[in-house]
């Protein structure tokens, strides 16, 4: 049998970023639940987020964060032979997402699948991406995050209403000849079935659920060694990374799993302040909007730590181009 | 090694210092978590979580909310390691 020539690595092309059009303010919030500013401020850390239209969908966000990395990448859409869509938040079990949004992008025919590990799906779908690429499966890869996680909140449910919000962000992942040149590190991931009851939807008629406390606890005790293990397995030392971009799930989280690595030197990712949490998408729109500002050299370590539902975690260190 | 309740409570100010910035001499016994040190459930859980740390002593959550003030902290530090 004759097997496919892959490459030595993978990089990152490009991104692109979106965000719905309309701002929900913590004070546009506490009109319809007991909670205020202040206090939404200081628990999780968000001053507003974006929520999406009622007509629009985690496909059309796709398609937009998607369509932004594509023209960024220089690539043309028929360079791109594999489109993955890690989102929780699809509107339907079936058709999948990835491939409506392949076709409205003008990628012709490529493989194409959703993935779902919540809130870790791009780091996922990033490592997926690199390996398909290295093994010379697929060309050329749009990995996007996108979720409407609006249409699955009880708007009168104050743990979670506060928290939750709509995005998408995307990432053109090449190969590379020279293995110096690569920028998508060694992923390291795992997940804890055991806590499954802690975030979850029971059904098509119900809404996320989320046992803060726990899921709070887990986060700044478990994830601290994932970060550390993701740098070691890349070679790079936590003092060397330039930036620190966790999944946004709380400030509070994040900073503490920041304090608890050790890297000094980081830029830690605080796009929830306006962006809330959303899920698989955080990630990736939280990096692009530090590039857009400027925030991130180009070729220097960034560690990326996506976790959530499941609960599934995975990080990996890339470089920016 | 028995802990003494002073040694317990100064671990604690020295934990609850550096998770909520509040100086560990403000620290004191008949101190409530919430009313007295302006401590939320979050920090609340990271406190715990140093504690566990320090004191070799697991505070589940579920214990954990029943812990009003610094005494109760310290009595359960001191329970729990003579019972470990």
């Amino acid at each position: 049998m004759r097997l496919t020539q892959g490459s030595a690595g993978a990089r990152i092309l490009a991104f692109g970023g979106y965000q719905p059009a309309r701002v929900v303010t913590n004070d546009e919030i506490a009109k319809t639940v007991e909670t205020s500013d202040e206090w939404i401020r200081s628990r999780v850390g968000i001053a507003s987020r974006r929520i999406a239209g009622p007509d629009e969908t985690v496909a059309d966000m796709a398609v937009a964060a998607g369509g932004k990395a594509l023209a960024a990448s220089g690539l043309s859409p028929g360079d791109i032979d594999l489109v993955i869509v890690a989102t929780c938040t699809p509107e339907a079990q079936i058709p999948n997402t990835a491939a409506q949004v392949a076709r409205r992008l003008g990628i012709s025919a490529p493989g194409a699948y959703d993935m779902n590990a919540a809130c870790a799906g791009f780091c996922y779908a990033l490592a997926n991406a690199s390996d398909a690429v290295r093994t010379g499966t697929a060309a050329n890869v749009l990995v996007i995050g996108a979720e409407k996680l609006s249409q699955w909140i009880d708007w009168t449910d104050r743990s979670t209403c506060i928290i939750f919000a709509d995005g998408a962000g995307a990432v053109v992942v090449a190969p590379v000849d020279d293995p110096a040149e690569a920028g998508i590190g060694p992923v390291v991931w795992g997940s804890a079935g055991d806590m499954a009851d802690k975030i979850f939807i029971k059904d098509r008629n119900s809404f996320i659920f989320q046992e803060g406390q726990a899921v709070f606890r887990w986060a700044t005790t478990a994830l601290h060694p994932v970060a550390k293990q993701a740098c070691e397995r890349a070679g790079v030392d936590p003092t060397e990374l330039v930036a620190f971009v966790p999944h946004q799930a709380n400030l509070r989280i994040v900073e503490a799993i920041a304090r608890k690595l050790g890297a000094p030197q980081a830029r830690v990712a605080d796009d929830i302040v306006t962006a809330g949490n959303t899920s698989s998408a955080s990630i990736p729109l939280a990096l692009s909007r530090m590039l857009e500002r400027g925030e991130i050299p180009s070729g220097a370590p960034v560690l990326l730590l996506g976790f959530g539902a499941g609960i599934c975690y995975a990080g990996q260190v890339i470089t920016v181009p | 090694m028995a802990m003494t309740d002073q040694e317990i409570l100064e671990g604690l100010g020295e934990i609850i210092d550096e998770v909520a910035g509040v100086p560990a001499d403000q620290v004191t016994p008949e101190k409530t978590f919430v009313d007295d040190l302006d401590i939320d459930s979050l920090s609340m859980v990271e406190i715990a979580v140093a504690a566990q740390d320090k004191f070799g002593v697991e505070i589940p959550d579920d214990q954990l909310k029943d812990l009003k003030t610094v005494q109760d902290v310290i009595d359960y530090v001191r329970r729990s390691a003579v019972s470990a």
